[in-house]
Protein backbone atom coordinates (compact mmCIF):
# COMPACT_ATOMS: atom_id res chain seq x y z
CA UNK A 1 0.00 0.00 0.00
CA UNK A 2 1.12 3.35 -0.82
CA UNK A 3 0.88 5.46 2.49
CA UNK A 4 1.31 8.96 3.05
CA UNK A 5 2.13 11.48 5.49
CA UNK A 6 1.57 15.44 5.16
CA UNK A 7 4.01 17.39 7.56
CA UNK A 8 5.11 20.36 8.86
CA UNK A 9 7.92 22.64 10.05
CA UNK A 10 6.92 25.50 12.58
CA UNK A 11 8.52 27.74 15.12
CA UNK A 12 9.26 25.11 18.28
CA UNK A 13 6.26 25.60 19.99
CA UNK A 14 8.06 24.92 23.50
CA UNK A 15 10.68 27.19 23.42
CA UNK A 16 9.42 30.17 20.33
CA UNK A 17 6.12 32.39 21.10
CA UNK A 18 5.39 32.77 17.49
CA UNK A 19 5.06 36.17 16.33
CA UNK A 20 3.97 38.02 12.85
CA UNK A 21 5.97 39.96 10.98
CA UNK A 22 4.16 43.44 10.88
CA UNK A 23 5.17 44.06 7.47
CA UNK A 24 4.72 41.42 5.38
CA UNK A 25 2.26 39.57 8.23
CA UNK A 26 4.00 36.41 7.87
CA UNK A 27 4.89 34.04 10.85
CA UNK A 28 8.30 35.07 11.77
CA UNK A 29 10.56 32.35 10.39
CA UNK A 30 14.16 33.40 10.57
CA UNK A 31 16.25 33.52 13.40
CA UNK A 32 14.16 31.07 15.63
CA UNK A 33 14.17 27.22 16.18
CA UNK A 34 12.22 25.42 13.61
CA UNK A 35 10.94 21.98 13.94
CA UNK A 36 8.57 19.00 12.72
CA UNK A 37 5.33 20.00 14.61
CA UNK A 38 4.86 17.84 17.60
CA UNK A 39 1.39 17.01 16.53
CA UNK A 40 2.78 15.70 13.22
CA UNK A 41 5.48 13.07 15.21
CA UNK A 42 1.88 11.48 16.77
CA UNK A 43 0.83 11.26 12.86
CA UNK A 44 3.57 10.10 11.87
CA UNK A 45 3.84 7.35 14.25
CA UNK A 46 0.76 6.21 13.28
CA UNK A 47 1.38 6.19 10.28
CA UNK A 48 4.46 3.68 10.39
CA UNK A 49 2.68 1.51 12.78
CA UNK A 50 -0.37 0.59 10.08
CA UNK A 51 2.62 0.66 7.89
CA UNK A 52 4.26 -2.04 9.59
CA UNK A 53 1.01 -4.01 10.82
CA UNK A 54 0.07 -4.08 6.84
CA UNK A 55 3.09 -5.36 5.55
CA UNK A 56 4.65 -4.67 1.75
CA UNK A 57 3.98 -0.86 2.14
CA UNK A 58 5.69 2.06 1.59
CA UNK A 59 5.71 5.84 3.76
CA UNK A 60 6.50 8.66 2.12
CA UNK A 61 6.07 12.06 4.28
CA UNK A 62 5.48 15.16 1.88
CA UNK A 63 5.93 19.28 3.49
CA UNK A 64 5.70 21.86 1.50
CA UNK A 65 7.54 25.24 3.15
CA UNK A 66 11.14 26.52 2.49
CA UNK A 67 14.53 24.94 1.97
CA UNK A 68 14.45 24.95 5.94
CA UNK A 69 11.62 22.24 6.09
CA UNK A 70 14.00 19.32 4.53
CA UNK A 71 15.37 19.31 8.00
CA UNK A 72 11.74 18.69 9.36
CA UNK A 73 11.52 15.58 6.85
CA UNK A 74 14.83 14.40 7.68
CA UNK A 75 13.26 13.72 10.99
CA UNK A 76 10.54 12.09 9.87
CA UNK A 77 12.90 9.95 8.30
CA UNK A 78 15.03 9.19 11.00
CA UNK A 79 11.69 7.94 12.85
CA UNK A 80 11.62 5.39 10.01
CA UNK A 81 9.84 7.05 7.39
CA UNK A 82 11.14 5.58 4.06
CA UNK A 83 10.76 8.44 1.52
CA UNK A 84 10.63 12.48 1.35
CA UNK A 85 9.37 14.89 -1.05
CA UNK A 86 9.73 18.77 -0.53
CA UNK A 87 7.63 21.34 -2.35
CA UNK A 88 9.59 24.35 -2.47
CA UNK A 89 9.42 27.51 -4.78
CA UNK A 90 9.49 30.95 -3.97
CA UNK A 91 5.58 31.87 -4.92
CA UNK A 92 4.09 29.24 -2.67
CA UNK A 93 5.24 32.27 0.30
CA UNK A 94 2.16 33.25 1.89
CA UNK A 95 -0.27 30.41 0.91
CA UNK A 96 -3.44 30.33 3.13
CA UNK A 97 -5.33 27.25 3.45
CA UNK A 98 -6.27 26.28 -0.06
CA UNK A 99 -3.17 27.60 -1.94
CA UNK A 100 -1.76 24.89 0.76
CA UNK A 101 -3.86 21.88 -0.13
CA UNK A 102 -4.05 22.91 -3.50
CA UNK A 103 0.35 22.75 -3.88
CA UNK A 104 -0.44 19.11 -1.69
CA UNK A 105 -3.06 17.11 -3.27
CA UNK A 106 -0.87 18.59 -6.77
CA UNK A 107 1.80 16.70 -5.48
CA UNK A 108 -0.19 13.71 -4.14
CA UNK A 109 -2.25 13.24 -7.05
CA UNK A 110 1.02 11.84 -9.11
CA UNK A 111 1.63 8.91 -6.77
CA UNK A 112 -1.94 7.57 -6.44
CA UNK A 113 -2.10 7.25 -2.68
CA UNK A 114 -3.72 4.29 -0.69
CA UNK A 115 -3.52 6.24 2.39
CA UNK A 116 -3.02 10.06 3.13
CA UNK A 117 -2.28 10.78 7.30
CA UNK A 118 -2.32 14.17 8.53
CA UNK A 119 -2.46 15.62 11.71
CA UNK A 120 -5.81 16.97 12.97
CA UNK A 121 -4.32 20.96 12.87
CA UNK A 122 -0.93 21.86 13.00
CA UNK A 123 0.03 23.21 15.59
CA UNK A 124 0.92 27.22 14.87
CA UNK A 125 -1.69 27.92 12.52
CA UNK A 126 -4.56 25.67 14.34
CA UNK A 127 -7.01 25.59 11.43
CA UNK A 128 -7.75 21.80 10.36
CA UNK A 129 -9.26 22.96 7.19
CA UNK A 130 -6.31 21.55 5.07
CA UNK A 131 -6.61 18.05 5.49
CA UNK A 132 -10.54 18.54 4.30
CA UNK A 133 -9.46 20.54 1.35
CA UNK A 134 -6.71 18.33 0.36
CA UNK A 135 -9.36 15.25 0.23
CA UNK A 136 -11.94 17.82 -1.66
CA UNK A 137 -8.94 18.52 -4.47
CA UNK A 138 -8.67 15.04 -4.35
CA UNK A 139 -12.35 14.08 -4.65
CA UNK A 140 -11.44 11.41 -1.54
CA UNK A 141 -13.10 10.79 1.25
CA UNK A 142 -11.86 12.00 4.78
CA UNK A 143 -11.74 9.91 7.93
CA UNK A 144 -10.97 12.89 10.62
CA UNK A 145 -10.03 13.38 14.06
CA UNK A 146 -9.05 9.31 14.55
CA UNK A 147 -7.63 8.09 17.66
CA UNK A 148 -7.70 4.45 16.32
CA UNK A 149 -7.37 3.16 13.01
CA UNK A 150 -7.20 -0.42 11.27
CA UNK A 151 -7.62 -1.12 7.74
CA UNK A 152 -9.28 -4.06 6.31
CA UNK A 153 -8.91 -4.61 2.89
CA UNK A 154 -10.00 -2.14 0.72
CA UNK A 155 -11.39 0.08 3.36
CA UNK A 156 -10.35 1.83 7.06
CA UNK A 157 -11.90 1.50 9.90
CA UNK A 158 -11.55 4.84 12.80
CA UNK A 159 -12.68 5.74 15.83
CA UNK A 160 -13.06 9.32 15.68
CA UNK A 161 -12.91 11.50 18.58
CA UNK A 162 -16.19 13.36 19.56
CA UNK A 163 -17.42 15.75 22.58
CA UNK A 164 -18.87 13.12 24.80
CA UNK A 165 -17.08 9.44 23.48
CA UNK A 166 -16.05 8.56 19.76
CA UNK A 167 -17.80 6.95 16.65
CA UNK A 168 -16.62 4.04 14.88
CA UNK A 169 -16.57 5.08 11.20
CA UNK A 170 -15.55 3.67 7.96
CA UNK A 171 -14.68 4.43 4.65
CA UNK A 172 -13.46 2.63 1.17
CA UNK A 173 -9.66 3.68 -0.03
CA UNK A 174 -8.27 5.76 -0.95
CA UNK A 175 -8.56 7.93 2.02
CA UNK A 176 -7.30 11.05 4.11
CA UNK A 177 -7.01 10.50 7.73
CA UNK A 178 -6.51 13.15 10.51
CA UNK A 179 -5.06 11.77 13.39
CA UNK A 180 -5.61 13.26 16.60
CA UNK A 181 -2.98 14.79 18.91
CA UNK A 182 -1.84 12.11 21.58
CA UNK A 183 -3.39 9.24 19.75
CA UNK A 184 -0.39 7.47 19.28
CA UNK A 185 2.96 7.00 21.15
CA UNK A 186 5.26 9.17 19.82
CA UNK A 187 8.72 7.59 18.17
CA UNK A 188 12.49 9.08 18.90
CA UNK A 189 14.85 8.73 16.26
CA UNK A 190 17.60 6.21 17.30
CA UNK A 191 20.98 6.76 15.62
CA UNK A 192 20.69 4.16 13.46
CA UNK A 193 17.74 5.58 12.51
CA UNK A 194 19.52 9.31 11.94
CA UNK A 195 22.14 7.45 10.17
CA UNK A 196 19.66 5.42 7.39
CA UNK A 197 17.90 8.34 6.98
CA UNK A 198 20.30 10.32 5.00
CA UNK A 199 20.31 7.56 2.38
CA UNK A 200 16.77 7.33 1.66
CA UNK A 201 15.07 9.00 -1.00
CA UNK A 202 14.26 12.94 -0.70
CA UNK A 203 12.98 14.52 -3.62
CA UNK A 204 12.41 18.58 -4.05
CA UNK A 205 9.49 19.61 -6.82
CA UNK A 206 8.66 23.30 -7.67
CA UNK A 207 5.67 24.35 -8.90
CA UNK A 208 6.70 24.40 -12.12
CA UNK A 209 6.54 20.38 -11.63
CA UNK A 210 3.22 20.06 -10.47
CA UNK A 211 2.09 22.08 -13.17
CA UNK A 212 0.34 24.57 -10.83
CA UNK A 213 -0.06 28.09 -11.70
CA UNK A 214 1.40 31.16 -9.60
CA UNK A 215 -1.62 32.85 -9.60
CA UNK A 216 -3.61 30.40 -7.57
CA UNK A 217 -0.73 29.67 -5.02
CA UNK A 218 0.95 32.01 -2.49
CA UNK A 219 -0.08 35.35 -1.48
CA UNK A 220 -1.09 35.64 -5.11
CA UNK A 221 -4.05 33.44 -4.85
CA UNK A 222 -4.56 33.76 -0.99
CA UNK A 223 -8.84 33.98 -0.06
CA UNK A 224 -7.91 35.39 3.15
CA UNK A 225 -5.86 38.37 3.72
CA UNK A 226 -4.85 40.00 7.21
CA UNK A 227 -5.92 43.72 7.46
CA UNK A 228 -4.02 44.61 10.89
CA UNK A 229 -2.04 43.37 13.97
CA UNK A 230 -3.15 44.77 17.07
CA UNK A 231 -2.94 44.20 20.51
CA UNK A 232 -4.66 41.85 22.53
CA UNK A 233 -6.82 42.71 25.83
CA UNK A 234 -5.27 41.66 29.01
CA UNK A 235 -6.61 40.28 32.01
CA UNK A 236 -6.44 42.52 35.26
CA UNK A 237 -3.27 41.69 37.18
CA UNK A 238 -4.03 39.47 40.11
CA UNK A 239 -2.53 38.66 43.42
CA UNK A 240 0.83 36.11 42.88
CA UNK A 241 1.97 34.74 46.61
CA UNK A 242 4.87 32.24 46.85
CA UNK A 243 3.41 29.09 49.44
CA UNK A 244 4.80 29.48 52.84
CA UNK A 245 2.84 26.25 54.01
CA UNK A 246 -0.56 28.13 54.10
CA UNK A 247 -1.36 27.60 50.37
CA UNK A 248 -4.60 25.74 50.64
CA UNK A 249 -6.39 28.23 53.12
CA UNK A 250 -5.39 30.84 50.85
CA UNK A 251 -6.77 29.55 48.55
CA UNK A 252 -9.91 27.85 50.28
CA UNK A 253 -10.34 31.75 51.90
CA UNK A 254 -10.59 32.50 47.74
CA UNK A 255 -13.06 30.06 46.99
CA UNK A 256 -15.19 30.79 50.14
CA UNK A 257 -15.20 34.98 49.16
CA UNK A 258 -16.88 34.47 46.00
CA UNK A 259 -18.72 31.47 47.23
CA UNK A 260 -17.34 29.22 45.28
CA UNK A 261 -17.71 26.16 47.40
CA UNK B 1 -28.23 46.20 1.48
CA UNK B 2 -28.82 44.27 4.59
CA UNK B 3 -26.03 41.24 4.53
CA UNK B 4 -26.98 37.66 3.64
CA UNK B 5 -25.52 35.30 6.21
CA UNK B 6 -26.12 31.85 6.36
CA UNK B 7 -25.63 29.53 9.74
CA UNK B 8 -25.30 25.53 9.36
CA UNK B 9 -27.28 24.48 12.30
CA UNK B 10 -26.29 20.94 13.80
CA UNK B 11 -28.93 19.00 15.95
CA UNK B 12 -28.04 17.59 18.84
CA UNK B 13 -30.17 15.31 21.32
CA UNK B 14 -33.19 16.79 18.88
CA UNK B 15 -32.60 20.53 19.71
CA UNK B 16 -30.28 22.97 17.78
CA UNK B 17 -27.05 22.91 18.97
CA UNK B 18 -25.78 25.46 21.60
CA UNK B 19 -22.71 26.69 19.31
CA UNK B 20 -24.95 27.30 16.21
CA UNK B 21 -27.67 29.27 18.04
CA UNK B 22 -24.31 31.37 19.24
CA UNK B 23 -23.69 31.79 15.72
CA UNK B 24 -27.04 32.08 14.62
CA UNK B 25 -27.94 34.87 17.14
CA UNK B 26 -24.59 36.96 15.98
CA UNK B 27 -25.59 36.49 12.40
CA UNK B 28 -28.96 38.27 13.20
CA UNK B 29 -27.06 41.33 14.35
CA UNK B 30 -25.08 41.45 11.57
CA UNK B 31 -27.59 41.29 9.10
CA UNK B 32 -30.46 38.70 7.59
CA UNK B 33 -29.56 35.38 8.89
CA UNK B 34 -30.83 32.35 7.55
CA UNK B 35 -30.27 28.37 8.53
CA UNK B 36 -29.64 25.37 7.21
CA UNK B 37 -30.48 22.69 9.00
CA UNK B 38 -30.03 19.43 7.93
CA UNK B 39 -31.06 15.63 9.14
CA UNK B 40 -33.94 13.46 10.12
CA UNK B 41 -34.79 15.84 13.15
CA UNK B 42 -34.09 19.26 11.07
CA UNK B 43 -38.00 19.74 10.48
CA UNK B 44 -38.95 19.39 14.63
CA UNK B 45 -36.05 21.83 14.50
CA UNK B 46 -36.58 24.11 12.08
CA UNK B 47 -39.73 26.36 13.37
CA UNK B 48 -37.88 26.65 16.47
CA UNK B 49 -35.05 29.22 15.10
CA UNK B 50 -36.89 32.17 14.26
CA UNK B 51 -36.63 32.94 18.06
CA UNK B 52 -32.99 32.64 17.96
CA UNK B 53 -32.99 35.26 14.67
CA UNK B 54 -33.14 32.89 11.60
CA UNK B 55 -35.28 34.82 8.78
CA UNK B 56 -35.60 31.96 6.28
CA UNK B 57 -34.69 28.56 7.70
CA UNK B 58 -34.06 25.77 4.28
CA UNK B 59 -34.59 22.54 5.56
CA UNK B 60 -33.88 18.89 4.68
CA UNK B 61 -34.97 16.23 6.71
CA UNK B 62 -33.34 13.44 5.52
CA UNK B 63 -31.75 10.76 7.92
CA UNK B 64 -28.96 10.54 5.47
CA UNK B 65 -27.32 13.27 6.97
CA UNK B 66 -27.39 11.19 10.31
CA UNK B 67 -25.42 8.42 9.11
CA UNK B 68 -22.99 9.49 6.36
CA UNK B 69 -20.43 12.29 7.27
CA UNK B 70 -19.24 15.78 5.69
CA UNK B 71 -20.39 14.89 1.87
CA UNK B 72 -24.36 14.65 1.49
CA UNK B 73 -24.13 18.08 3.46
CA UNK B 74 -21.38 19.67 1.51
CA UNK B 75 -23.43 18.66 -1.62
CA UNK B 76 -26.32 20.25 -0.32
CA UNK B 77 -24.80 23.18 0.60
CA UNK B 78 -23.04 23.42 -2.71
CA UNK B 79 -26.11 23.13 -4.72
CA UNK B 80 -27.78 25.99 -2.30
CA UNK B 81 -24.60 28.23 -3.44
CA UNK B 82 -24.86 27.49 -6.77
CA UNK B 83 -28.37 29.23 -6.66
CA UNK B 84 -27.86 32.03 -4.42
CA UNK B 85 -24.69 33.37 -3.44
CA UNK B 86 -25.02 34.92 0.14
CA UNK B 87 -22.48 37.46 1.44
CA UNK B 88 -21.05 35.01 4.46
CA UNK B 89 -21.30 31.87 5.53
CA UNK B 90 -20.72 31.97 9.39
CA UNK B 91 -20.71 28.18 11.04
CA UNK B 92 -19.65 26.93 14.29
CA UNK B 93 -16.29 24.92 14.88
CA UNK B 94 -17.28 21.73 15.68
CA UNK B 95 -16.01 18.00 14.92
CA UNK B 96 -18.22 17.67 11.86
CA UNK B 97 -18.87 21.57 10.92
CA UNK B 98 -15.19 21.77 10.47
CA UNK B 99 -15.07 18.98 7.83
CA UNK B 100 -17.87 20.52 6.28
CA UNK B 101 -16.36 23.92 5.77
CA UNK B 102 -12.97 23.05 4.86
CA UNK B 103 -14.42 21.22 1.69
CA UNK B 104 -16.99 23.99 0.77
CA UNK B 105 -14.35 26.22 0.79
CA UNK B 106 -12.07 24.03 -1.47
CA UNK B 107 -15.38 23.05 -4.04
CA UNK B 108 -16.13 26.74 -4.39
CA UNK B 109 -12.81 28.76 -3.53
CA UNK B 110 -14.07 30.49 -0.68
CA UNK B 111 -11.84 32.25 1.71
CA UNK B 112 -12.04 30.64 4.69
CA UNK B 113 -11.28 32.58 8.52
CA UNK B 114 -10.96 30.36 11.21
CA UNK B 115 -11.13 30.54 15.67
CA UNK B 116 -12.93 34.21 14.57
CA UNK B 117 -14.30 36.04 18.21
CA UNK B 118 -15.96 38.62 16.52
CA UNK B 119 -16.25 40.44 13.17
CA UNK B 120 -18.49 43.35 11.92
CA UNK B 121 -19.16 45.20 8.46
CA UNK B 122 -17.12 48.41 7.17
CA UNK B 123 -19.43 49.49 4.76
CA UNK B 124 -19.15 46.67 2.51
CA UNK B 125 -15.40 44.49 3.81
CA UNK B 126 -16.24 42.11 6.44
CA UNK B 127 -13.81 42.75 9.25
CA UNK B 128 -13.14 39.17 11.72
CA UNK B 129 -10.84 39.29 15.16
CA UNK B 130 -8.89 36.39 15.77
CA UNK B 131 -6.59 36.17 18.51
CA UNK B 132 -3.45 35.32 17.57
CA UNK B 133 -0.86 33.53 19.82
CA UNK B 134 -0.74 35.21 23.38
CA UNK B 135 -0.60 38.71 23.00
CA UNK B 136 -1.86 39.80 19.44
CA UNK B 137 -5.30 39.88 17.75
CA UNK B 138 -5.44 39.98 14.25
CA UNK B 139 -8.08 41.59 11.76
CA UNK B 140 -8.52 39.40 8.94
CA UNK B 141 -10.97 39.87 5.76
CA UNK B 142 -11.86 38.13 2.18
CA UNK B 143 -10.10 40.01 -0.04
CA UNK B 144 -12.81 40.05 -3.09
CA UNK B 145 -15.83 40.04 -4.05
CA UNK B 146 -18.59 37.28 -3.46
CA UNK B 147 -19.24 34.73 -0.70
CA UNK B 148 -16.33 33.94 2.25
CA UNK B 149 -16.47 31.13 5.07
CA UNK B 150 -15.88 31.86 8.97
CA UNK B 151 -15.76 29.39 11.50
CA UNK B 152 -16.46 31.09 15.09
CA UNK B 153 -14.59 29.65 18.39
CA UNK B 154 -17.12 27.98 20.19
CA UNK B 155 -18.80 30.85 23.27
CA UNK B 156 -17.57 34.10 21.30
CA UNK B 157 -21.31 35.09 21.17
CA UNK B 158 -24.08 34.82 23.49
CA UNK B 159 -27.59 32.90 22.52
CA UNK B 160 -29.97 35.68 22.17
CA UNK B 161 -33.73 35.33 21.98
CA UNK B 162 -35.77 37.45 19.06
CA UNK B 163 -39.05 37.39 20.37
CA UNK B 164 -41.86 36.53 18.17
CA UNK B 165 -40.02 36.30 14.91
CA UNK B 166 -41.17 33.48 12.71
CA UNK B 167 -38.88 32.35 9.90
CA UNK B 168 -39.71 31.28 6.67
CA UNK B 169 -39.33 27.48 6.26
CA UNK B 170 -38.12 26.36 2.68
CA UNK B 171 -38.21 22.75 1.94
CA UNK B 172 -35.11 21.58 0.00
CA UNK B 173 -35.47 19.28 -2.74
CA UNK B 174 -32.08 18.18 -3.20
CA UNK B 175 -31.45 14.60 -4.38
CA UNK B 176 -28.80 12.71 -2.64
CA UNK B 177 -25.70 10.96 -4.25
CA UNK B 178 -24.82 7.33 -3.26
CA UNK B 179 -21.52 8.12 -4.22
CA UNK B 180 -21.44 10.98 -1.03
CA UNK B 181 -22.73 8.45 1.25
CA UNK B 182 -19.36 7.36 2.09
CA UNK B 183 -17.91 7.76 5.11
CA UNK B 184 -20.46 5.87 7.09
CA UNK B 185 -20.78 6.22 11.02
CA UNK B 186 -21.08 2.24 11.99
CA UNK B 187 -21.44 3.39 15.88
CA UNK B 188 -21.66 5.78 18.48
CA UNK B 189 -20.24 5.35 21.86
CA UNK B 190 -20.30 7.77 24.42
CA UNK B 191 -18.09 7.37 27.19
CA UNK B 192 -19.28 7.95 31.03
CA UNK B 193 -17.29 10.16 32.94
CA UNK B 194 -18.56 11.10 36.69
CA UNK B 195 -19.61 14.69 36.96
CA UNK B 196 -20.45 17.44 34.35
CA UNK B 197 -19.29 17.50 31.25
CA UNK B 198 -16.32 20.03 30.77
CA UNK B 199 -18.29 22.33 28.79
CA UNK B 200 -20.63 22.65 30.80
CA UNK B 201 -18.82 22.38 34.26
CA UNK B 202 -19.03 25.85 36.02
CA UNK B 203 -15.57 24.61 37.89
CA UNK B 204 -12.94 22.87 36.20
CA UNK B 205 -9.54 21.62 37.68
CA UNK B 206 -6.81 21.25 35.13
CA UNK B 207 -3.25 19.48 34.87
CA UNK B 208 -0.18 19.87 33.26
CA UNK B 209 3.73 18.61 33.00
CA UNK B 210 3.89 20.15 36.41
CA UNK B 211 2.39 16.62 37.51
CA UNK B 212 5.65 15.16 37.17
CA UNK B 213 3.24 11.62 35.87
CA UNK B 214 0.30 10.38 35.32
CA UNK B 215 -0.64 8.97 38.02
CA UNK B 216 -0.61 12.09 40.33
CA UNK B 217 -3.50 13.34 37.79
CA UNK B 218 -5.42 11.79 40.39
CA UNK B 219 -5.16 14.85 42.77
CA UNK B 220 -6.84 16.62 39.95
CA UNK B 221 -9.44 14.74 39.60
CA UNK B 222 -9.94 14.45 43.51
CA UNK B 223 -10.38 18.31 43.81
CA UNK B 224 -12.37 18.24 40.89
CA UNK B 225 -14.57 15.67 42.58
CA UNK B 226 -15.02 17.77 45.90
CA UNK B 227 -15.17 20.97 44.48
CA UNK B 228 -18.10 19.72 41.69
CA UNK B 229 -16.50 20.30 38.94
CA UNK B 230 -14.74 18.74 36.18
CA UNK B 231 -11.20 17.69 35.44
CA UNK B 232 -9.24 18.74 32.58
CA UNK B 233 -5.85 19.07 30.81
CA UNK B 234 -2.93 20.46 28.61
CA UNK B 235 -2.32 19.59 25.06
CA UNK B 236 1.09 18.17 26.60
CA UNK B 237 0.23 15.45 28.96
CA UNK B 238 -2.72 14.29 26.51
CA UNK B 239 0.24 14.19 23.38
CA UNK B 240 2.19 12.36 26.05
CA UNK B 241 -0.44 9.87 26.55
CA UNK B 242 -1.84 10.56 29.96
CA UNK B 243 -5.16 11.34 28.80
CA UNK B 244 -7.47 11.03 26.09
CA UNK B 245 -8.03 13.89 23.68
CA UNK B 246 -11.84 14.87 25.26
CA UNK B 247 -9.55 16.26 27.80
CA UNK B 248 -7.99 18.53 26.05
CA UNK B 249 -8.29 22.26 26.51
CA UNK B 250 -6.66 24.86 24.84
CA UNK B 251 -6.96 26.44 21.72
CA UNK B 252 -6.85 23.02 19.89
CA UNK B 253 -9.51 20.52 22.00
CA UNK B 254 -11.95 22.64 23.76
CA UNK B 255 -12.56 26.11 24.75
CA UNK B 256 -13.83 26.91 28.68
CA UNK B 257 -15.49 29.61 30.33
CA UNK B 258 -16.49 28.43 33.97
CA UNK B 259 -17.06 30.53 36.63
CA UNK B 260 -13.60 29.06 38.28
CA UNK B 261 -10.80 27.50 36.35
CA UNK B 262 -7.86 26.00 38.36
CA UNK B 263 -4.71 25.61 36.67
CA UNK B 264 -2.23 22.33 38.55
CA UNK B 265 1.05 22.33 37.19
CA UNK B 266 0.18 24.36 34.23
CA UNK B 267 2.73 26.58 32.27
CA UNK B 268 0.46 28.29 30.67
CA UNK B 269 1.28 28.00 26.81
CA UNK B 270 -0.39 30.29 24.50
CA UNK B 271 -2.78 27.30 22.79
CA UNK B 272 -3.83 26.61 26.44
CA UNK B 273 -4.22 29.92 27.79
CA UNK B 274 -5.90 30.44 24.56
CA UNK B 275 -8.82 27.60 25.52
CA UNK B 276 -9.39 28.94 29.44
CA UNK B 277 -8.91 32.52 30.00
CA UNK B 278 -12.33 33.67 29.43
CA UNK B 279 -12.87 31.94 32.98
CA UNK B 280 -14.41 34.11 35.91
CA UNK B 281 -11.67 33.44 38.65
CA UNK B 282 -8.18 31.80 37.57
CA UNK B 283 -6.62 30.39 40.20
CA UNK B 284 -2.95 29.13 39.50
CA UNK B 285 -0.86 26.73 40.83
CA UNK B 286 3.16 26.31 39.74
CA UNK B 287 6.53 26.19 41.04
CA UNK B 288 8.04 28.82 38.67
CA UNK B 289 7.25 32.37 39.29
CA UNK B 290 8.18 33.36 35.74
CA UNK B 291 5.35 30.85 34.15
CA UNK B 292 2.95 32.56 31.60
CA UNK B 293 -0.04 31.16 33.91
CA UNK B 294 0.34 33.66 36.87
CA UNK B 295 -0.06 36.85 34.24
CA UNK B 296 -3.66 35.59 33.60
CA UNK B 297 -4.33 34.08 37.12
CA UNK B 298 -6.64 36.15 39.81
CA UNK B 299 -4.65 34.26 42.44
CA UNK B 300 -1.59 32.62 41.43
CA UNK B 301 0.38 30.62 44.25
CA UNK B 302 3.97 29.82 43.84
CA UNK B 303 5.12 26.45 45.19
CA UNK B 304 4.56 22.84 44.59
CA UNK B 305 1.72 21.42 43.04
CA UNK B 306 2.22 17.76 45.16
CA UNK B 307 2.43 19.17 48.25
CA UNK B 308 -0.50 21.70 48.16
CA UNK B 309 -2.86 19.43 46.39
CA UNK B 310 -4.11 17.15 48.90
CA UNK B 311 -4.04 19.86 51.55
CA UNK B 312 -6.30 21.33 49.01
CA UNK B 313 -8.40 18.26 48.97
CA UNK B 314 -8.64 18.27 52.60
CA UNK B 315 -9.32 22.10 53.65
CA UNK B 316 -12.17 22.01 51.01
CA UNK B 317 -13.40 18.91 52.15
CA UNK B 318 -13.48 20.57 55.71
CA UNK B 319 -14.85 23.72 55.01
CA UNK B 320 -17.81 22.26 52.94
CA UNK B 321 -18.55 20.38 55.89
CA UNK B 322 -19.12 23.73 58.10
CA UNK B 323 -21.18 24.92 55.31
Amino acid sequence: MKIFVCVKQIPDPNTVESKLDPATKRLVRTGVSLVLDPGDETTIAAAIKLRDSLGNSELTAISMGPASAQEALRRALAMGVDRAILISDPALAGSDVLGTARTLAAALKRENPDLIFCSTESTDGYTGMVPGAIAEFLGLPQLTFAREINVEGTKAVIKRVTQTGYEVVESPLPAVVTIASGSFEAIYPTMKGIMSARKKPFSQLSLSDLGLDPSQVGEAGAREQILSIGKAEARAAGQIIKDEGNAAEIIADFLQRHQLL
Amino acid sequence: MAKTIWVLVEIEDGRPARSSLEVLSKAAHLGRAEAIVLGSAAATVAPSLGEFGAEKVYVHADPTYDTYLTLPAVDTLSALLQRQQPDLLLFPTTYDVRDIAARLSARHNLGLITDATDLRYEGERLEVTVPWGGENVVVATHPYQGTGIVLARPKAFSVERFEGRQAEIEQLTVTLRPESQQMKILDRVEVQSEGPALEDASIIVSGGRGLGKPENYRLVEELATVLGGAPGATRAIVDAGWLPYSYQIGQTGKTVKPTLYIACGISGAIQHLAGMKGSKYIIAINKDEHAPIFSVADLGIVGDVLTILPQLIEEVKRRKTQL
